[in-house]
């Protein structure tokens, strides 16, 4: 049978506030164990928590940057579970009234743009980390990460393929990126994914039921995860059987899931109303405030660099999907004057270096004024294709200013006419096998000649100067 | 007469005159607890090398400096469930045993800072769970009164020491009546202050929405004094009250000319002994002739709040209680098998019944499936009631009340019948469902010769009215004190 596939997420996402959201430990990832912790995120008889205000702060950023309404009374409550990273035995959660709720982001999906809805982000508290010991004694446990802020963002069921799933987390790990309200550095874990999906006959409205997938933590994981759901769960179905609703866990390596835990087992986390935190109002003012202070998301950033630079959607598209980077040709741009040149640039070398190398060549040397001198170097002819990559490689190993790089290097080009014309001379009379070839109507030779006369101006000729002069010159055999 | 009889008042002033040192003071009591403690199991924990230290210090402050505070080398004590660093606080609980904080309660370092010295730790209900102070690892408190009876609970041993002049004063805490009916059954002084009004950072939690730490003291203008110190926000606990100081020992005993005090005909009924409706009655009578405009009342849902508190305070002592699971601290088996297996058999362990009847009754009112008919409920019921104060305290200024129908009954009398100790509670609850302030003060004997107190309850922060009223019932009644 057919079945469109159903998929919401729930996205989990460190905030980088500079403490955490109960207490005043410093909220930084690593650090050596138990040593970012006090009494109160240690879960200690008789401590209170006392929720950071920049934590609320960052929420209703994430919220306004994803058309969320903001509520302006909503609470906290305790979700009650035994798990040894979490040292009150309950994580402070808003489970009935959260801070946003009813927003969307928008995707796109090939050359269409999609609404994707956002029910609601609420505001929790991240658990330790339970570390498996590797003399196999037992097991340790590090509450550095305990008490450190999340947002939770839980999508409606929009997503009607493992694709599109990928896209949503790439779009708003870019809007918390531009916002600054979460480093989204997956391999840390401060952005991660449960994916919820199930499978519905194609035509029919009733909805299958779901399985959920827990803690992904790459946009391929994502992908494939969600992929292999899909199949598995066709298979269940084709062959008569019911899917169950449970938890799965997700591994990568052999690229499958496995229920996480017995599926008579239902969890009730008996919620309830947070007693030792006052609920939030949130007024007007307050809202205003952060509103104000949204930087441009990158789809509106995108449509100004169509309409004001006039570079092409794809291209546009693929630069502001970072902000970083987006900043970069911005203010190369402005530099070299030639959006069209920079941007690429960015979609062929910086691209191709960061697709080799990660994204660690955005937070390097390099940056938006740099790169756009070399690149001006470039627009002027004053050095080389080549030249530029030569200085893009010089100044990301010694952070030297692009003008020094090609004093040093003396890699501007040999525009001096005697010189050149005297190098032509030389490079035709000591090649006569080549000259003969010319003039017996072999043009190939001119190319030979152009590559021999190059390397003697050891690549720092005017190749349009070059042609001309040795136009003129073989001119005088004919 | 003993030094250690003498009010926190009395004794600051021999101190300022310097009539006796800090230390010499501080010695006296311990003489008096190494006396009496063992019949009376007031303490638990004995902090006599800390102690003489900390007097000492205290004596040298007001040998160099002018500007001393008020209750510089005045020796107190605590409930062991307010978090002293360094020095045990066990909840009574075999769980906490060994349990060494490693941070202090706000109230403690106010009181640090205020210049007084800490006698000990003192015995109280598991967890503060129980109005007998029976439910205790380490024994039952005994009433000074008359050691065969008990000490009321949960902070049987707070009322007990004041009582039998085992520190200055005490701190307690009341979450549905654990200061209030012990300085009762202890013919003390027994305050609850609004809730939000004192921090509870450091109050080892049993039911977060209800339960304040208060003050037991040997009269009301002691309260007063100690509540100057301990009241005040505090940013560590985000339901503390930011408000402008009062000074609570300021007009005590003037005039109460037409003060209006309601008597909720729900709290006068026939489960009232009748010797403590007597002794009440005439109390009443004699504020009337003071001034004081007494009216009848009704608060109709009262009656529930019984029902009410026992739900909610166990729903969130089910959820508070769940950290003691044997993984960083407290009570631990060391024979587990696994992660489960160490939270059930160190729980098992570490939890006494009464504490454990507690946990499972939260558990099972939280529980999805019965969380609207049971929790849900009880907060409706607690809206309900908080409405009802409202309207009455529209009208009037005080509510006058029993503290318990009964005066303290004969250890182990009531143990096995959880269900008859509950139901005695209902005097008190409905306070601290709806967070007001109460107080109770003792007002005469019963045929044996055991405390009975009456309780005054007030709008939220009205705690001076109360101690005003509450001097005015001093004044009539005198201190009550064993002989
Ligand atoms: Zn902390």
């Amino acid at each position: 049978m057919n079945y469109d596939i159903v998929i919401g997420l729930e996205i989990h996402s460190e905030l980088k506030t500079s403490s955490k959201i109960f207490c005043g430990c410093k909220n930084e990832f690593g650090g050596e164990p138990n040593t970012r912790c006090c009494p109160v995120c240690l879960g200690m008889p008789g401590t209170l928590p006392a929720l950071n205000k920049r934590v609320l702060e960052y929420a209703i950023k994430a919220g306004l940057a994803m058309n969320c309404r903001i509520a302006g009374f909503s609470k906290f409550d305790r979700k009650n579970y035994f798990y040894p990273d979490m040292p009150k035995a309950y994580q402070v959660t808003q489970h009935s009234l959260p801070i946003c709720y009813d927003g969307y982001v928008d995707i796109d999906v090939g050359y269409e743009t999609k609404r994707i809805g956002i029910e609601r982000i609420h505001i929790e508290e991240d658990a330790g980390k339970l570390i498996h010991s590797s003399t196999g004694q037992g097991s340790l446990i590090d509450y550095n990460r305990s008490g450190v802020p999340l947002i939770e963002i839980v999508t409606k069921p929009d997503l009607n393929s493992p694709e599109e799933a990928k896209i949503l987390l790439e779009t708003i790990k870019t809007i918390l990126e531009y916002t600054e309200v979460s480093d989204c550095k997956m391999q840390e874990g401060s952005l991660r994914a449960d994916v919820n999906l199930s499978l519905r006959p194609i035509g029919s409205n009733t909805p299958g039921v779901r399985t959920e997938m827990k803690n992904l933590n790459s946009f391929r994981a994502v992908q494939r995860a969600a992929q292999a759901e899909a199949e598995r769960q066709a298979r269940v179905l084709d062959s008569g059987q019911k899917v169950y609703k449970e938890t799965r866990r997700w591994d990568d390596h052999k690229g499958e899931s496995l229920p996480m835990r017995d599926k008579e087992e239902v969890m009730d986390y008996r919620c309830f109303p947070e007693p030792d935190l006052p609920p939030v109002y949130v007024d007007e003012d307050f809202i205003n405030e952060i509103q104000a202070s949204i930087p441009e998301l990158p789809g509106m950033r995108r449509e100004r660099y169509i309409n004001q630079y006039g570079i092409p959607k794809y291209d546009a598209g693929l630069i502001t999907q970072n902000k970083v980077l987006a900043d970069i040709f911005e203010k190369a741009s402005e530099v070299c004057g030639n959006p069209k040149l920079v941007s690429n640039w960015i979609m062929t070398e910086i691209m191709k270096r960061m697709n080799e190398e990660g994204e660690g060549i955005l937070h390097s040397y390099l940056n938006g004024d740099n790169f756009g001198q070399i690149l001006l170097f470039l627009d002027k002819g004053d050095i080389t294709h080549a030249a530029a990559i030569q200085v893009i490689d010089v100044l990301l190993e010694t952070g030297e200013e692009p003008i020094v790089i090609v004093e040093r290097l003396n890699l501007r080009v040999q525009r001096d006419e005697s010189l050149v014309a005297n190098t032509i001379k030389q490079v035709v009379n000591s090649n006569p096998q080549a000259l003969d070839d010319y003039i017996s109507g072999k043009k190939k030779a001119f190319g030979f000649f152009m590559g021999k006369i190059m390397a003697e101006l050891k690549g720092r000729g005017d190749p349009s100067q070059v042609k001309e002069i040795l136009t003129k010159e073989l001119q005088r055999y004919l | 007469m003993s030094i250690c009889k003498k009010t926190v008042t009395e004794t600051a002033e021999l101190l300022r005159t310097r009539k006796i040192s800090a230390d010499e003071l501080v010695k006296e009591y311990f003489d008096e607890i190494k006396k009496k403690n063992p019949d009376i199991n007031a303490y638990v924990t004995i902090c006599e090398d800390e102690a003489i230290k900390a007097a000492e210090a205290a004596q040298k402050i007001m040998d160099s400096n002018n500007d001393v505070p008020y209750l510089c080398g005045i020796p107190m004590t605590l409930k062991d469930n307010i978090c002293t660093k360094n020095i045990k606080t066990t909840c009574a609980s075999k769980m906490l045993e060994d349990f060494l904080p490693p941070y202090s309660a706000t109230v403690y370092k106010k009181l640090l800072d205020s210049g007084t010295v800490l006698l000990g730790k003192l015995n109280m209900d598991e967890f503060a769970m129980g109005n007998s102070s029976e439910h205790s690892i380490f024994g039952a408190v005994h009433n000074p009164w008359n050691t065969a009876f008990v000490a009321g609970g949960s902070s049987g041993g707070s009322a007990a020491s004041v009582a039998s002049n085992l520190a200055a004063f005490a701190l307690g805490s009341d979450t549905g009546g654990g200061i209030r009916q012990p300085a009762s059954f202890c013919g003390v002084v027994g305050l609850k202050p609004t809730y939000g009004l004192v921090s509870r950072y450091g109050l080892i939690a049993f039911a977060s929405s209800l339960e304040q730490i208060g003050i037991i003291s040997k009269d009301i203008t002691d309260c007063g004094i100690i509540m100057n110190v301990i009241t005040g926000h505090d940013p560590m606990d985000s339901t503390s009250i930011k408000r402008p100081a009062e000074d609570y020992s300021e007009g005590l005993g003037k005039n109460i000319d037409g003060i209006k005090i309601a008597l909720p005909k729900e709290l006068f009924g026939s489960e009232l002994e009748k010797e403590v409706g007597n002794v009440i009655n005439d109390t009443l009578k004699r504020l009337e002739s003071r001034g004081a405009v007494l009216s009848d009342c009704s608060l109709p849902t009262i009656e529930n709040a019984i029902h009410a508190y026992y739900i909610i305070s166990s729903s969130e002592a089910s959820s508070n209680l769940a950290r003691y699971d044997g993984i960083r601290y407290g009570h631990r088996n060391e024979r587990a098998e696994n992660i489960s297996d160490l939270y059930r058999k160190s729980r098992t362990e570490g939890f006494g019944q009464e504490t454990k009847r507690r946990i499972l009754l939260g558990t099972y009112a939280l529980s999805a499936e019965h969380q609207d008919e049971l929790y849900k409920k009880a907060l409706k019921v607690r809206n309900i009631i908080t409405r009802e104060f409202r309207n009455a305290f529209d009208e009037y200024d005080i509510i006058a009340a029993p503290v318990s129908p009964v005066t303290a009954f004969k250890l182990q009398e009531n143990l096995n019948n959880p269900l008859k100790m509950y139901l005695k509670d209902v005097y008190t609850v409905a306070a601290n469902l709806a967070g007001l302030p109460a107080v109770s003060i003792p007002c005469g004997k019963d045929k044996k010769g055991l405390p009975i107190g009456i309780q005054l309850i007030g709008k939220p922060f009205s705690e001076k009215l109360l101690l005003n009223v509450g001097k005015q019932i001093e004044m009539e009644a005198g201190r009550l004190e064993i002989i």
